[in-house]
Order: C-alpha cells, then structure tokens, then sequence
C-alpha cells in the first residue's frame, strides 16, 4: 500500500531522501590526536590542530579510514580506493578553522544500499548514494548568558560519517525503518554506537511532494539536524503537509533549510535566502588524496562480523524460528548472541518462545538490559531443561523464572528449594481428580449432559488441588479417563 | 572585466570582509583583471588530460588512532579574546 496524503486537490506521493551523520567509532579524532570520547571537561578533548591555531597541520587517523571501509561494505557499497579531501567554507562560532574538512567531489564511499523491513511484511530497498568522513563542529551553548554564547570544542574534529540516501523513501514508516536498520548495521560492524540521545546519530531530512505518477521531482527543503527517529517521521509529515498546502494554494516551494520544532509541530525557516549555501569547496591542500589498497579492503571484509540479514536468515535456517522471532532477536547483536548459547542444548523453539516472552517481560520489569541480564543464558537454559524434561511444567517455570530474577539462584535449587517437582505419579494424579469430581457432582452431570467447555474447570481444580505441579499432559488425559466413566 | 557590485558585495559577506562604498569599485576591477589573467589558462588544450591533484604521487601519512594530544586548555584558551571560565565566548549566536 502506498503512502498517500490526502489535499484539496486530490491525492499527493512524499519523496524524501536522508543524511545521516553517524559519530565514527574510535579513539582519537579524525585528523588530531586529541580524545574522540563524549562528554569530558569542556575544552580538554582539543588539540591545536582543533581549535584550529596557525601552523597545524592534520594527519589522518587510520582507524577512522577503516571505520568508514567496514561501513561501506556493510553497506554493499562501492569501495572508492582513491578519495579525497575538501575545505567546505563557512563561518560560525564552533568552527575554529573557518571550514570544516569534509569529502566533497571524490567520497570514500560510493552506492550502496540497506533493506529495509516493513510493517506489512515487505522488504524495500532503499539505495545508498555516497559515504564521506567529516569533522564535527564544536559545541556552541546559548542559555548560560543573555549576551554571549558559549563555545566547548571538545567535538571539534571528531570523525564523522555522512551517509546519503537516494530519494527512495516514500513514507514517514520508511523512513525510520531506514534508520533503524542502518543503526542495526553500524552497530554491529561497531563503526557507530548509534546512541542519538549524545548526538551520535543526526539526520538532515530532504523532502519533496508530488502527484502519483509524475516522474520528476519537485523543489526540496532540507530540514536540519533531526535527534530522533521519531522527530524524523513527524518532521517529514508536517513538512509534507505545508508544501502541499503552498502549492495548493497557487505557490511554489523554496528550496530552503528548515527547522523542525517538536513541540509546535511545525517546521521553520532556517536561513535567509540570500545566505544560501555557497561552501566554496576546494581541495585541501593539506591533505594529499587517500589512496587505499585493495588487500586492505579485503582483509577488512574478511574481518567483518555477521551483518544482521546474514544472521537472522542463519538463525532461521539453524533453529526453525520464525522471520518474526528471528528479526526480534538480531535487533541487538548481544541478544542474537544470548539466544544461542541458550538455544544450543535447549530446544531452541521453546527458548525463542521463552525470550520474546517471560524473559523480555523480566528485563523490562527489572529495567534491566541483555548485558547486564539478571538471569544468564546458561540459567535460562537450565530451566528450560527442566521443562523439556518434564521435571517442571510451563506454568510453574514461570514462576521459577521470577524466583531467579529475584534471588539469582539457579533453576533446578529453586524446584528443590520450593518443592516444586512436577507429580507424574498416575496413582496421586488419579487420586486428586477423583476428590475434585466427588466434591463437583453437579458439574459432572452438567458436563455428562453435554457441557464440554467444564472440562477446563476440572483441570484447573485438579491443578490447584495439586499446587500446580501436576503434569498437565497427565492431568487432561486422566481426567477424561474418570469424567468418561 | 569588471565584476559587478552584487558579485563583489556577495563574495565580500561570505568571507565576512565590511567594504565601504568605494571600494566596491576598485575591488571589482582588482578581482576582474586577476580572473582575465587566470583565463589564460582556457587557451591551453587539455582535452583527455586528467586533473592534476598533486606533484608527487605520495601517499598520506596515516596517524594511529591513540590518544596522545589534548588535555592543555590553558593552551586552548591563553589567546581567546574572551573566555568565561572553560569556556571561549563570543557574542551570542541567534538561529
């Protein structure tokens, strides 16, 4: 089904494209040796390379090259051996250089792509244009003085990947599935932590409307620095809706930076026409051109983690989950990793099962994450053990679980500890069901009489008569032995 | 060639340069006459000739990625106009 909004006119087809800018994974900055680590003291992470004094010169730093490599083959990306640096002039207060180094006319990177899972099922993919590395500006804080602002350059030079979407996404959903998943991917090849509350994670959104069916685009605006993937699908609805009602109403779009403000819902113009971007790009000269070696490129690829497609189609194929269990469980790659250490020597459709629910349903109970589990991967396995081989039942597991979340004492001590051993005694089964029947004669008239939905009463008697810890394959088949007499 | 007043006017705010009046002029002709002299170069035929991106063929020094700078604020700040504690100032920025 396509996305469509619905104007006076008739129907309009959204065209958004997006640039993410994903905080590079690494040590030290991107052309200076000062600490790439978030937070800090202001203006202790800052070299004189980044606060841009006369005379320094930057260099490279290798891993960051490398980052941006493991990225673009994440990506199924063109791997560009020969790349280079610009100077993307402009002015502003946490820019100490007066331009930021960025890759302009020769990316590192160039096409790729990222499939991308919808919530009908379908799968799009939506086409990747370029990669380049960038610097990041410093901070600048506003609300400390009614005069001055505040400039911290402890990000000033932090290595930065851009990456551009072609203007393949036509719904606000595709849009932050997009960003999902390429959060999933940098995640796991570990080139981006893609915390977007640190700012690690920004998105400039393009968006354009059009008739369905026109082949062209129409003037884009671009709205600025996006925090959230859920800001991002707002943004791109209440920046859609005002284009369509400008054209609606005889105008024309401008193209033009916006504003996105949650709060107002609305988007806002950002600079004054005349101020238009003119970066006056040029090579830096700096900087000689990045050659790369294939081998290089090879070995990196070889070096690669399980990607999270990979992975979900091998979880699949390995323990017979579901496409949903499976995509469930490779959102983070620790989980994926917790799954199988369960799932090998347990039943690994019952431990699927058990981790979507009971274990999910305690981590959140507990504000817990699979890091920092209270029950670990061997625990949960011991347990399901314990179901598989008919020493406990479902039911009671459930609640040998919470006893562990709770005491983290290991499964099989809590059964002993709590007496919890499932009955499989036909004799003590035989003899409970027989007490609940002769104190329900009335029932079992009704239900001789023809009242099958009772049977579910009787097995719920017989399973608290017995504290629960009847076998409940025994119990249903007892009971229709008696109950046919 | 002369460049006009709105190019010369337009460069001048982007690189942050205040011009007077008069100076708009002279400037226009000054940049005009070093672009005619750079024109030159149109005359030579480079036609399948790649761009030149450097003298030598070398390649870049690559850093590795370990934290050995940083850490010397008083550095940082000995020559900002104007400081408030940690941080530099400037007048303030209104998006």
């Amino acid at each position: 089904m396509s996305y469509r909004i619905t104007g006076s006119t008739g129907e309009w087809e959204i065209v958004v494209g997006l640039e993410v800018h994903a905080q590079v994974v690494s040590e030290a900055k991107l052309f200076s040796g000062a600490s790439a680590e978030y937070g800090g003291e202001p203006n202790t992470h800052v070299s004189l390379v980044d606060a841009g004094f006369p005379g320094m010169l930057p260099v490279l730093n290798q891993e960051c090259v490398a980052q941006a490599v493991r990225t673009g083959l994440g990506l199924e990306a063109e791997i560009n051996l020969f790349s280079r640096f610009d100077r993307k002039n402009y002015f502003y207060a946490d820019l100490p250089t007066g331009y930021q180094i960025s890759q302009f006319a020769h990316p590192i990177i160039g096409k790729g792509k990222v499939l991308v899972d919808l919530a009908d099922g379908s799968t799009r993919e939506i086409g990747v244009t370029r990669l380049h590395l960038e610097q990041d500006a410093g901070k600048s804080i506003h609300d400390q003085d009614p005069t001055r602002s505040f400039i911290d350059l402890n990000r000033a030079g932090v290595a930065l990947m851009e990456i551009v979407s072609e203007p393949d996404i036509r719904s606000p959903e595709e849009a932050g599935a997009y960003l999902r998943k390429l959060r999933q991917i940098l995640r796991y090849i570990g080139t981006c932590d893609g915390n977007m509350e640190e700012g690690s994670m920004r998105a400039d959104v393009n968006v354009s409307v059009r008739k369905p069916g026109e082949t062209d685009y129409r003037t884009r605006c671009e709205i600025k620095n996006v925090n959230s993937i859920r800001f991002v699908m707002m943004a791109i609805e209440v920046e859609a809706q005002r284009q369509i009602e400008v054209w609606e109403a005889g105008g024309t779009v401008d193209q033009e930076t916006r504003l996105f403000d949650h709060v107002r819902s609305e988007t806002r113009s950002l600079r004054s026409k005349e101020d238009a971007h003119d970066y006056r790009y040029f090579p830096d000269p700096d900087l000689l051109p990045l050659v790369i070696e294939q081998s290089w490129v090879d070995e990196l690829k070889t070096a690669l983690p399980e990607l999270p497609e990979a992975k979900r189609a091998r979880l699949e194929a390995e323990y017979g989950v579901s496409r949903y269990e499976s995509s469930v469980l490779c959102v983070e790659q620790a989980t994926a990793d917790f799954y199988e250490t369960v799932a090998r020597g347990a039943d690994a459709r019952l431990a699927a099962n058990w981790m979507l629910g009971d274990f999910f349903a305690a981590l959140n109970r507990t504000g817990r994450s699979i890091e920092d589990s209270p029950v670990s991967a061997e625990g949960l396995r011991e347990l399901l053990g314990l179901i598989s081989n008919s020493t406990i039942n479902g039911k009671i597991a459930k609640e040998v679980l919470e006893d562990m979340v709770e005491t983290g004492d290991s499964a099989s001590a809590i059964v002993e500890r709590k007496g919890l051993r499932q009955v499989t005694d036909t004799g003590a089964i035989e003899s409970a069901i027989r007490d609940i029947l002769a104190a329900n004669t009335d029932k079992v008239d009704e239900y001789k009489s023809g009242k099958d939905k009772l049977f579910g009463f009787f097995v719920g008697q017989t399973m608290k008569a017995m504290k629960g810890k009847g076998n409940p394959a025994l119990v249903n088949e007892t009971l229709k032995k008696l109950l046919s007499e | 060639m002369s460049l006009d007043a709105k190019t010369v006017t337009r460069i001048a705010r982007l690189a942050r340069i205040g011009l007077q009046p008069g100076e708009v002029e002279t400037l226009g002709q000054d940049m005009g006459s070093i672009i005619d002299w750079v024109e030159q170069l149109k005359e030579v035929d480079v036609m399948g000739v790649d761009p030149m991106i450097g003298t030598g063929l070398a390649k870049p020094r690559l850093r590795e990625d370990r934290v050995t700078d940083g850490d010397c604020r008083d550095k940082v700040l000995a020559n900002a106009p104007e400081r408030e504690g940690p941080f530099f100032t400037v007048p303030k920025v209104v998006e």
